[in-house]
């Protein structure tokens, strides 16, 4: 049985046994290591496992057997936007063309890749309505730290340097205020509405010489779309300070409206959300950072140019905020989301946003008699529940998340937003079908019925999949990291 | 349901603080250790330390929440139940014997200005 | 649909937004392409690339990759899932963070290690950032002059945000110049200090006395390191590190003209309170089946907001299973046999080029696979010359300086062309 493989790659270990082949050393007569000072090299042997290639190949093999990705079924988790990774996209990342280029060969010999770096680019300006983007910072909350640092960059070079306060709505994900911290900035929370979008009159007060300026997403966290937005980047503007758009719901507008003409200054896009890279398991993705006209000297180095004959140089800017990276970024990610761009075309860049609003809209329409919908109406690219509709049997949204896994589907976000108790944020993305929908819907409505009808199935769920309900207390109280923690050394 | 007891001072944000002369042990209640569940890990300050009511000087960890925790009383750190570091669970056993750090306050008096028990219990059953 | 969901056209799903904010022109994009012509479009691009024999290396090297990486990463179910929140459904994902975990300590040494990082420049800034927390009232990091350049910058910039104070450590004789580093941790006021391993010319530094030097004045030992050299290297723990980071590229990571590589971050487990970004543990299931799980979230962005460690949310998980797998096939005596390949090269590389007449070592002192020339030549006309004959001759760090590297991948006869060019210059 496969579900039941629960090795470790080091428990596999038999002395001796390798995987590797390496051409002989023809080097060794003269030269070894061995050489090198006795107390420049290393005392103790490190434990690694000894097994062959088939051994490894097994082993992964069934390790992924116990993972769900989009490619296993359905993954509506909310603000995830978990949609298709097309495979041309991996077929063109792993050309070796790219693949073998080292970051300090001669501009001239990498004249493709800088191409790609800066076409990219200028791809993005184009749908996000800014004047320039780097593709260097590795991941959204990476990006962020770099738009930050663009935002303080830009006060402190007009020798403004009272600005030293971020505004983040209350209803922001924790990454908003832990990256402006980063950054060493103080943040202020501004109040959401009942519906979830910034109070504008909470928002006046706040706004004096010492904000650098405020951190939003639109559509809002809840799927709801600021309205207000206009007025406020006039006030924010009007302040002194300047507006930054965190990508991470970009996919509900994609093709449809740009951060750049609601008034945003500075934004970063995820591009293993939008962009149809893989997620990875968590990374690598890459967060691309793009600014208005006139912030452009400000964006990390190093940037890439074209000169007048249209060649491509690498280019280091004295106004730059700085260095975030090793180099150009995660480039084989950028590699990937060119490839996207460029199959959607000009003409399907404007369906993604609209298709992935009408499967939300029709999921939150079909599930709000069993699921409590806490703000009613059109909804962009995700919506959240605040639990069951009946919760008289105590079955909570984590019981619910556990019950999907045993039906064969990726739990929503859970508890998240902060703003309701029993947060289920549902994302179902443009690329999955209707009759996947139906299903989903279907098994939603099924688990509510359960919830009533026999809750305890429900509260100890999940029963089919490679593990159950994990003891995580133990885990947090005597945290066991590594294999030899686990054994009981160290 | 939660146990509050008599002759404690008690802050809306869930501390306690137990005056003895002119030290004070501060703690978090019975009632937040119920709220927070399984306490994972207690971030706590060093001995010398100063604390400052109103601030905090540390916070409580459960699996996937954490609290700050916000002194009640002003002075400086003389002592921290080191005991926490190996057996964080024993705020959820016994919150008040278990206190987090004893306090040389700076004004004893500064407690009066806190909830008594009585106070407390209608605090936390508003 | 639009029924169901209460709607009469597709324009309503956008209705409570303000018109002129809907975007209603053509994007100045590409027509969509086929997959032929989109094949056919990065087959041109490409040819735009020059394939070169890469001697170049400053923290970026051209490892073998064993052929059995890449079908594993390309499985959907790892290429595809997201973080592991739901742990029952994602034991693939934690099961290999924690074996890349177990394999991360073994190489540094080091007690913990979290599930990676971005990259080895962001890791040693996370690393000056934890510096900085432990220290609590402390705002100075040194830095040694022979850190790769790559690193410093990364590390100054989220300093200078941070409001932090780098201070270079100076160099002499190609290594840090530890009398420097002793005047310099006087003032009880340093909270770390960061020393790489091998260093940014290749020289395997002494750090003996260091982890002393440091200790005796309550300030944090961070060693940026090679992975894939510590197989022979005395590790971190042994120089008595309290933090190892760096990147891992060199474990047979893609050089992909810059990323996506992994970087790595260790330390003690005094330490693992303020390790930041994700780990993951042993636990069990209800049934007492052993299982892995995200463990210490309380101390990540996500619960602890602006008080956090870091603004990390995920980590280079990917590549982390890439390095995983790497260092399983190779195992312990793969990864010596990859050092004395790459240490055998280099030396005979080094020894060959100064018997030229035309090339002189900058430094003496001992080099793993990694070494200053000074030339003769200037030294772009020599990279020139290289160039034009197929072979990226290395990294170019003065007027008349090479930085050269030879990995297991380069042959003897590479290596006598690469001679030969340089002797006809």
């Amino acid at each position: 049985m496969i579900r039941n493989y629960d090795k470790l790659i080091f428990e596999l270990s038999k002395e001796g046994r390798t995987g590797y082949s390496l051409p002989k050393n023809v080097f060794k007569e003269n030269y070894c290591p061995c050489q090198l000072p006795g107390n420049l090299k290393r005392e103790s042997k490190p434990l690694l496992p000894e097994v062959t290639e088939f051994d490894v190949v097994r082993h992964y093999t069934n390790l992924s057997n116990k993972n769900f990705g989009v490619d296993t079924g359905f993954y509506p988790l909310g603000s995830c936007t978990m949609k298709y990774n097309p495979r041309l996209n991996e077929e063109i990342s792993a050309l070796p063309s790219f693949a073998a280029l080292h970051p300090e060969a001669p501009v001239e010999a990498t004249q493709g890749a800088l191409e790609v770096y800066y076409n990219l680019a200028a791809s993005l300006a184009e749908i996000s309505g800014l004047a320039a983007f780097t593709l260097n910072p590795y991941a959204g909350a990476h990006g962020e730290l770099t738009g930050l640092m663009i935002m303080r960059s830009y006060h402190e070079q007009r020798g403004d340097t009272k600005r030293t306060k971020v505004i983040v709505p209350d209803s922001a994900h924790g990454t908003n205020p832990a990256s402006a911290a980063v950054c060493g900035l103080e943040i202020v929370e501004v109040k959401s509405t009942a519906n979830g979008t910034v109070d504008v009159e909470d928002l006046k007060p706040l706004l004096d010489d010492t904000i650098a300026g405020i951190m939003m997403t639109n559509p809002n966290t809840l799927g709801i779309f600021e309205t207000e937005i206009p007025e406020i980047a006039r006030l924010v503007h009007e302040c002194g300070g300047l507006l930054y758009y965190d990508g991470a719901n970009l996919n509900a507008v994609l093709g449809k409206c740009r951060p750049g003409d609601m008034g945003f200054d500075i934004m970063h896009i995820n591009l293993h959300k939008t962009f149809s890279t893989p997620h990875g398991g968590g990374g690598p993705g890459d967060g691309p950072v793009g600014v208005r006209a006139g912030l452009e000297a400000l964006l990390p180095n190093p940037q890439v140019k074209k000169d007048a004959g249209g060649k491509f140089y690498i280019d280091a800017d004295e106004k730059s905020a700085g260095y975030v990276s090793n180099f150009l970024g995660n480039f084989g990610v950028l590699l990937r989301a060119y490839t996207y761009i460029l199959t959607l075309g000009r003409e399907n860049v404007k369906m993604v946003g609209p298709l992935a609003v009408l499967n939300a809209n029709y999921v939150k329409e079909s599930l709000k008699n069993e699921y409590y919908l806490p703000i009613e109406g059109v909804c962009k690219h995700e919506f959240v529940f605040d639990g069951l509709a009946d919760k008289s049997t105590g079955v909570t949204t984590l019981d619910i998340a556990k019950r999907l896994l045993d039906y064969g589907y990726h739990a929503p976000t859970i508890y998240f937003p902060l703003l309701f108790h029993q947060s289920i944020m549902i994302e179902p993305t443009e690329t999955e079908s209707k009759e996947t929908l139906d299903e989903f819907i279907a098994v939603m409505k099924k688990v509510a019925t359960e919830a009533i009808e026999n809750p305890d199935v429900v509260k100890n769920a999940p029963h089919s999949t490679p593990v159950r309900r994990l003891d995580e207390t133990t885990a947090a109280r005597s945290p066991k990291t590594t294999y030899r923690q686990l054994k009981g050394e160290r | 349901m939660s146990t509050i007891l008599e002759g404690l001072r008690y802050a809306e944000s869930h501390e306690y603080v137990k005056v003895e002369g002119e030290y004070g042990y501060v703690g978090i209640t019975d009632y937040a250790q119920h709220e927070l569940g399984n306490v994972v890990y207690v971030d706590m300050p060093e001995v010398d330390d100063e604390v400052t009511a109103g601030e905090d000087f540390g916070a409580v960890e459960s699996v996937k929440a954490a609290s700050d925790l916000i002194s009640p009383v002003s002075g400086v750190v003389v002592e921290v139940k080191e005991a926490l570091n190996d057996s964080p669970e024993l705020v959820n056993s016994d919150p008040y014997a278990n206190w987090i750090i004893k306090v040389k306050l700076n004004d004893p008096a500064e407690a009066d200005a806190l909830m008594d028990a009585a106070a407390y219990k209608a605090f936390i059953n508003e | 649909m639009l029924e169901v969901a209460g709607l009469k056209s597709m324009d309503d799903l956008y209705g409570e937004i303000p018109q002129q904010l809907l975007f209603d022109r053509e994007f100045a994009l590409p027509e969509a392409m086929s997959e032929v012509e989109v094949r056919r479009f990065f087959e041109t691009l490409g040819n735009k690339n020059a394939k070169l024999a890469c001697f170049a290396g400053a923290g970026v090297e051209d490892h073998y990759s064993p052929s059995v990486i890449a079908p594993i990463l390309s499985r959907g179910e790892f290429l595809t899932a997201y973080t592991p929140y739901q742990p029952e459904i994602s034991q693939g994902t934690l099961q290999y963070i924690f074996e890349y975990q177990s394999m991360i300590c073994e190489l540094t040494g080091m007690d913990v290690t979290n599930a990676s990082m971005y990259d080895g420049t962001t890791a040693t800034a996370e690393a000056m950032m934890m510096c900085v927390a432990i220290a609590k009232k402390r705002n100075k990091v040194l830095v040694s002059a022979t850190m790769n350049p790559r690193v410093k910058q990364v590390v100054e910039t989220y300093a200078k945000y941070q409001g932090v104070v780098i201070e270079t450590i100076a160099e002499k004789d190609g290594v840090t110049d530890l009398a420097d580093l002793e005047s310099k941790l006087t003032g009880d006021d340093v909270a770390g200090v960061i020393l790489a391993q091998p260093n940014y010319y290749g020289i395997v530094e002494d750090y003996t006395g260091v982890a002393d030097m440091c200790h005796a004045k309550k300030a944090m030992f961070v060693m940026n390191c090679k992975p894939s050299a510590l197989a022979v290297l005395k590790t971190p723990a042994e120089w008595g590190a309290d933090i190892a980071c760096g990147d891992a590229q060199s474990l047979g990571i893609p050089m992909c003209y810059g990323g996506p590589y992994v970087g790595f971050l260790a330390c003690t487990n005094a330490n693992i309170r303020k390790l930041p970004g994700r780990i993951v543990g042993a636990t069990t299931d209800v049934d007492g089946k052993r299982a892995f799980v995200l463990t210490l979230q309380a101390r990540e962005q996500h619960i602890r907001r602006e008080k956090a460690n870091s603004n990390i949310c995920s980590n280079q998980s990917l590549m982390a299973l890439y390095v995983t797998i790497y260092m399983s096939v190779m195992g312990q005596k793969g990864l010596k046999e990859v050092c004395e390949l790459s240490y055998g090269g280099a030396h005979y590389l080094a020894d060959r080029l100064v018997a030229t007449g035309k090339c002189s070592m900058v430094y003496d002192k001992p080099f793993f696979n990694e070494f200053a020339v000074r030339t003769a030549a200037p030294a772009a006309k020599v990279l020139d010359a290289l160039c034009a004959n197929g072979i990226l001759g290395g990294v170019r760090i003065a007027d008349d300086m090479l930085l050269v590297c030879v990995t297991e991948q380069r042959t003897k006869e590479e290596m006598d062309k690469f001679v030969e060019i340089v002797n006809n210059i």
